[in-house]
């Protein structure tokens, strides 16, 4: 289970940071994505595809 | 596939709250061909999963130049394609060059700074409504004001040009205007703007909006002033337009108010689902794209070259929730297109949040009564822009 972020593509919208917050911030610098916990436990885990499958640039993915 | 009927696109509504007539009809069986005011023809693709596709898909562009409008001026584009700082007229890495900085200035953590100052504004509004007494039009006195201050002191813009500001941001999305009238206001604006943003760039401060793109970015003058011109005039006519329109469909469905009531810490969720429903009701055209190869979307094939405009009514596809076409408060947040989607999606979508979420759930803790002075299908609504919502709101309680 590991998450990550295609900051490339990213365009800072910060909905990876609504549906998880534990999970996700927005860099200072630039507001792009940030994973904070990349393995993250079973109970971050619906939030984290809550995220997947709001990101609006579709550039957060989970590999199960 | 052969030639659908083509139907025009219009904004007749039988009632305030509802799509426009027979659009839901027309629109609900995959992509179809609809004919535009100003005569252009384009595929309205209305599912939700079509929607995602034709807004994130990168064969998709969003450069402008003769698209289908709204404005009844025929043909005639408002804007040039290469208008500097035009963020919804660009793609790819270009994009991503204007939009990044601005994302950084709009981030959640960011806006959540800003909510004991949007408290205090709403706070304030609602004191001299209650002071000035029943009846009261909630529409100047909440909803335009709230997001109007908000972008203005977070673009950093001194209070004396609030007036022209809302004046001239409701001139810019009126559907009737020629061209001329159009660059007439937006040169209005520019000319207000230009001396504000030299003297940050001189100042070289970045602690609001404009500072930071002046100082912190390599943005021309002509890409700052229209970037300005876009933030302002997004600021004052989309969020105010919303919180006016939620408050109508709570006293149009009193039951789902007393959830709200019952339970006001709910608001961030009550506010998910009334973006998902109001957009979807507001039915008609949407967000325009143009295919730059050929590319299948719902099972038709959409030519390069063709354009397609995508109806966010996609928020009352049964595919995005059960019951889609009913609003259910104490329903789970979903996935809505209410901000759109893609790498355009509204960049202000934080901001209107955080407005909506203290606004709605203010307004009707302090005034629990709260009611239409007038049905609510006898108020006055803007049909003349195209930024939809009421011009006033008659309240008392």
């Amino acid at each position: 289970m590991t998450v990550r972020i295609d900051q490339e593509r990213c365009i800072g919208s910060g909905q990876c940071v609504l549906a998880a917050p534990d999970v996700f911030d927005q860099s200072d610098d630039d507001g792009i994505g940030l994973v904070l916990i990349a393995e993250p436990p079973a109970e971050l885990l619906p939030g984290v595809r809550d995220a997947v499958d709001r990101c609006p640039a579709q550039v957060v993915t989970l590999d199960e | 596939m052969t030639e659908a009927a083509v139907c025009p696109v219009h904004q007749d509504r039988d009632h305030p709250l509802r799509p426009p007539v027979g659009f839901q009809e027309a629109v609900s069986d995959g992509p179809v061909r609809m004919l535009w005011p100003n005569g252009v023809e384009a595929w309205m693709v209305s599912s939700y999963a079509g929607v995602r596709q034709v807004l994130s898909d990168p064969r998709f562009s969003t450069r402008k130049g003769g698209q289908p409008e709204m404005r009844t001026d025929a043909g005639e584009a408002v804007l040039d394609p290469d208008q500097p700082g035009n963020i919804n007229g660009i793609d790819g890495p270009e994009h991503m060059r204007l939009r990044r900085p601005l994302s950084r200035g709009f981030m959640v953590k960011r806006m959540n700074e800003l909510r004991p100052r949007i408290q205090q504004i709403v706070d304030e509004h609602l004191d001299v409504m209650e002071a000035k007494g029943a009846p009261a039009d909630l529409v100047a006195s909440l909803c335009l004001p709230l997001p109007s201050l908000v972008i203005a002191e977070l673009l950093g813009v001194p209070p004396e040009h609030q007036e022209l500001f809302q004046a001239t941001a409701g001139d810019l999305f009126g559907k009737n205007g020629s061209k001329d009238e159009y660059l007439a206001h937006a040169t209005k604006l520019a000319e207000v703007l230009a001396p504000i943003v030299a003297a940050k760039k001189a100042a070289g401060t970045n602690d609001d909006m404009i500072g930071l793109m002046a100082n912190d970015t390599d943005f021309s003058m002509d890409e700052l002033i229209f970037l300005c011109i876009g933030l302002l005039a997004a600021g004052h006519e989309t969020t105010s337009n919303f919180l006016g329109l939620f408050t109508l469909h709570l006293f149009e469905q009193p039951d789902q108010l007393e959830v709200l009531r019952r339970d006001p810490g709910r608001a961030d969720v009550v506010v998910e689902e009334l973006l998902r429903y109001t957009v979807g009701h507001l039915g008609g055209p949407g967000l325009t794209r143009r295919a730059t190869e050929d590319v299948e979307v719902d099972g038709v094939l959409i030519r390069a070259g063709e354009w397609v405009s995508v109806s966010l009514m996609a928020n009352l596809d049964e595919a995005l929730c059960p019951r889609a076409d009913e609003l259910d408060l104490e329903r789970d947040a979903v996935s809505h297109l209410g901000f759109g989607f893609g790498p355009h999606q509204c960049l202000g979508a934080n901001l209107a949040r955080a407005e909506l979420q203290i606004g709605l759930r203010t307004l009707f803790e302090r005034f629990p009564n709260l009611r239409p002075a007038v049905p609510v299908t006898e108020m006055r609504y803007r049909n003349d822009m195209i930024t939809y919502g009421a011009a006033e709101i008659p309240v008392v309680w």
